[in-house]
């Protein structure tokens, strides 16, 4: 049957027909959605795991025990789980392992760009490539194949393209049937990386790879499409849809295995044709390895005068992804297509107002911004929707590197010497991830630091993923609530507070408090995501008292969407009132809060006035 | 697979809107209807991290084969913007004479309602449009979809104009619109995308 699938839904489908029996990962665009999908199949097991780290463990001892498994992330998640995953190309196991890197060409949601075939490379492990969602339900299958005839895991590498773009996919409901497996294996030198053992591996896994690239000169996902000889391309992953694009007629290589690369197929080919280029997104991976083969790769621009230059790409860009366009005319620089306009009418831009992401309407996370930036305290941030608040009119984020950081960041600022009294702020899901080892440290080693929790019940930029603090699996079973008050106490910090995160009294009362005080120290403002269904059944927008009003424009510090300046002018200041839209508004109350002139009713007052109206009416 | 057959002519539609306005299931009928139609489709979305209130942009083309799942400059057979404002970051998609459908509805962001931003004349998005194209529509599908008592049914509306446009059996497209909305609001869908449909039959 044929079925419109996005890339993340066809590698689910695909690690079902598989036959995976054990699924785990970290919620990370734009690999989400691939458990989501996975979790719902009859007879699996799949789970959200604290980091990608603790993932990766989970699927290597699912595969010890002689299960498929799968495990999932982004790409920055590979180098939280770095150690495990050297670790699993060390051993192998019983069964076909298979890691996801969903690689962000173009950062549409990351904070770098790294290309992780170079992940592959650099753990000795085999790396598959899919160009569309038709292979990358294919190459997951195949895939588990190759993670056991050749006892190494295989990195399954999609980018962001492929995850998110729907394609017509040939899906079938047959899922393989696979043996029982035996008992754990008792096997210390396979599995035991003492390094008595370890030396022994090393020389296996060189040999591994020396025989995978044997095995890729016939792997049925690397093909040649014989066309002109006047051109050559050789390309993976989602670039061959713009070599198909732009050169149809050229003759190409596709790899489908981009890691390591098959030495005969690539210099006959080279061989068959004038001319040879590589077309890749990000680094130099492949035409690196195809220039050490001694294939002659057309660059286009000449080689920097001294002959070395770091990175060296031809022709196409190392940064962003690609699309025609950009194929196109990186071409036509290099002489490869002739130039030809881009063919649009000559005409006056119109500038659409910018839409830039900001905190949702009723983000629990808000009232802290704008404490913070009253304070005006040096803040570290971590990875998660309240990165926001950074942008103004809250500006109350200094520092955001990846996940987990904030803590440390803010600890290593004090023990330095910082004047300034430094604050953390980590979402409830990423002080689960690597949050807690920093705070940990904090505690032991006694720095100043005043760590926010912002605990908003779930894993939230990502869209919703369940954590240890939200009391459901990812499979939508009961479970345990960690209590983070408790937790943080645990870990030797005697000044812990909770709080209602709309209150912003109580917010703004302990951070003054603490700010003025020594010692580390932790606030978790609790409130869930404004955006989860329990929050919009209480969804209640607020009103403008225009009587009272004086159009002081403090509401509008708090930087939410639904408050604006009105066409209303205020008699004795000419100010423009402040107005809220009753689409966006959910009725937090934090501006209420704010507005010193109580000109914003709060939610019992526009209960009463609304009642008080339907009583005149009736 | 059928041999003498014409192949299909292609076309790539690119939809653009803002977060929460719909637009990502409009794209979704427009995949789900190449698919039936017997094309290759391909239907990219772009979501990062603004996920409501948000510029949203859409890709879905149809093919014969279809490679690239990205529309680049000038490659739009058929643009539709379900907020006008959005025709102006976008209209370079559109292939000079192709056909552009506009939703005559604003959504004001924040940076021009709390901020130094201004939000473009209609008068200039129309002079934009037409230096682009002689096939510009556009449709009340606010205005419609408050009529029959539901603006979320805005994107089906805009639907119906676009099916009145194309020369494609109506029930295929209601086919697939039915099998993608929840059961109590088909018939509620139905009414939009023939109020859409009219809308265009009654004149430009």
């Amino acid at each position: 049957m044929k079925r419109l699938l996005s890339g993340n839904e066809a590698v689910a489908h695909g690690a079902w027909v598989a036959g995976v029996a054990v699924a785990s990962g970290y919620p990370g665009t734009p690999s989400t959605e691939i458990l989501e999908v996975f979790a719902k199949f009859p007879h699996v097991y799949a789970e959200w795991a604290p980091n990608e780290k603790v993932a990766v463990d989970v699927a290597v001892g699912a595969a010890y025990a002689g299960r498929r498994a799968i495990c999932t992330m982004k790409h920055v998640g590979l180098n939280v789980a770095a150690d495990s995953y050297f670790m699993a190309s060390m051993t192998g196991a019983e069964a076909g392992l298979v890691i996801v890197s969903a690689d962000d060409p173009s950062m549409h949601s990351s904070q770098n760009e790294q290309d992780n075939r170079q992940f592959a490379k650099f753990a000795r492990v085999p790396c598959l490539d899919p160009a569309d969602s038709q292979e990358a339900k294919d190459f997951t299958i195949a895939a588990f194949d190759i993670s056991e005839q050749f006892d190494t895991p295989v990195m399954l590498r999609l980018t962001t393209r492929v995850c998110h773009t729907s394609a017509v996919v040939e899906v079938s409901e047959q899922r393989m049937q696979l043996p029982e497996p035996g008992p754990y294996p008792r096997n210390p030198e396979k599995y035991v990386t003492i390094p008595a053992h370890a030396r022994k591996i090393h020389f296996k896994i060189e040999q591994r790879i020396k025989d995978l690239a044997e095995y890729a000169e016939t792997f049925q996902y690397n093909f040649i499409e014989e066309r002109s000889s006047d051109l050559g391309i050789i390309t993976g992953g989602i670039a061959y849809q713009y070599a198909r694009e732009v050169f149809p007629e050229a003759s190409i290589l596709k790899l489908g295995m981009v890691y390591p690369l098959p030495y005969q197929m690539i210099t006959q080919f080279a061989a068959s044709v004038n001319r040879v280029i590589v077309m890749e997104e990000l680094d130099p991976f492949i035409e690196e390895q195809v220039r050490l083969m001694g294939v002659e790769v057309y660059r286009g621009a000449p080689v920097h005068e001294n002959g070395y230059e770091p990175n060296a790409k031809s022709i196409f860009p190392i940064t962003f992804e690609f699309n025609q366009q950009v194929v196109r005319e990186s071409a036509q620089k290099a002489g490869l297509l002739p130039e030809n306009g881009n063919g649009l009418p000559e005409y006056e831009a119109v500038e659409a107002p910018p839409r830039p992401p900001v905190l949702c309407p009723g983000c629990p996370h808000r009232s802290s911004f704008y404490v913070l930036n009253k304070l005006k305290v040096p803040v570290n941030g971590d990875i998660g929707c309240y990165t926001l608040g950074m942008v103004p009119p809250l500006s109350a984020i200094h520092t955001t590197g990846c996940m987990g950081a904030s803590i440390g960041v803010a600890h290593g600022a004090d023990v330095a010497g910082s004047k300034e009294r430094h604050v953390a702020v980590i979402g409830d899901s990423t002080f689960f991830h690597t949050g807690m080892p920093a705070l940990m440290n904090v505690a032991y080693n006694k720095s100043n630091v005043i760590t926010i929790i912002m605990d908003n019940r779930i894993t939230g930029m990502t869209g919703h993923q369940e954590n240890p603090g939200t009391g459901l699996t990812l499979q939508n079973q009961d479970t345990i609530q960690v209590d983070l008050e408790a937790l943080v106490r645990a870990i030797g910090i005697e000044k812990v507070k909770t709080v209602e995160a709309y209150d912003v009294k109580a917010v703004e009362g302990t951070l003054k408090a603490w700010v003025a005080e020594e010692g580390p120290a932790v606030l978790i403002t609790k409130h869930e995501c404004a955006l989860l269904p329990t929050q919009r059944k209480r969804y209640l927008p607020l009103e403008v008292n225009t009587e009272v009003c004086n159009g002081c424009s403090l509401c509008f510090r708090i930087g939410c969407p639904s408050i604006s300046k009105s066409d209303q002018l205020d008699p004795k200041y000419g100010r423009p009132l402040a107005k809220i839209d009753p689409l966006l508004c959910t009725g937090c109350e934090i501006c209420a809060q704010v507005c010193p002139r109580n000109a914003i009713l709060f939610r019992e007052q526009v209960i009463a006035k609304r009642q008080a109206e339907e009583a005149k009416e009736a | 697979m059928t041999t003498n057959r014409q192949p299909l002519k292609s076309i790539s539609f690119m939809l653009v809107g803002v977060g929460g306005q719909g637009t990502i299931l409009a794209s979704n009928v427009l995949a789900e209807l190449g698919l039936s139609l017997g094309y290759d489709v391909k239907q990219a979305e772009v979501h990062g991290m603004s996920q409501r209130g948000g510029s949203v942009t859409s890709h879905v083309r149809w093919g014969e084969r279809v490679y690239s799942p990205i529309i680049t400059q000038g490659d739009a057979d058929i643009l539709i913007a379900f907020e006008k404002s959005e025709i102006g970051r976008y209209i370079s998609g559109l292939r000079p004479g192709g056909l552009a459908l506009v939703n005559n509805y604003s959504i004001v962001p924040i940076t021009v309602s709390s901020g130094g931003a201004s939000y473009p004349e209609d008068e200039r998005l129309h002079r934009l449009v037409d230096t682009f194209t002689p096939n510009g529509y556009w449709i009340d599908g606010v205005r419609i979809a408050e009529e029959i008592g539901n603006a979320r049914t805005a994107n089906v509306v805009i639907l119906g104009a676009l099916a009145s446009l194309m020369d494609i059996d109506q029930n295929a497209w209601l086919d697939v619109i039915i099998r993608r909305v929840p059961p109590k609001f088909v018939d509620l869908n139905k009414e939009a995308f023939n109020r859409g449909l009219a809308s265009v039959q009654n004149g430009k």
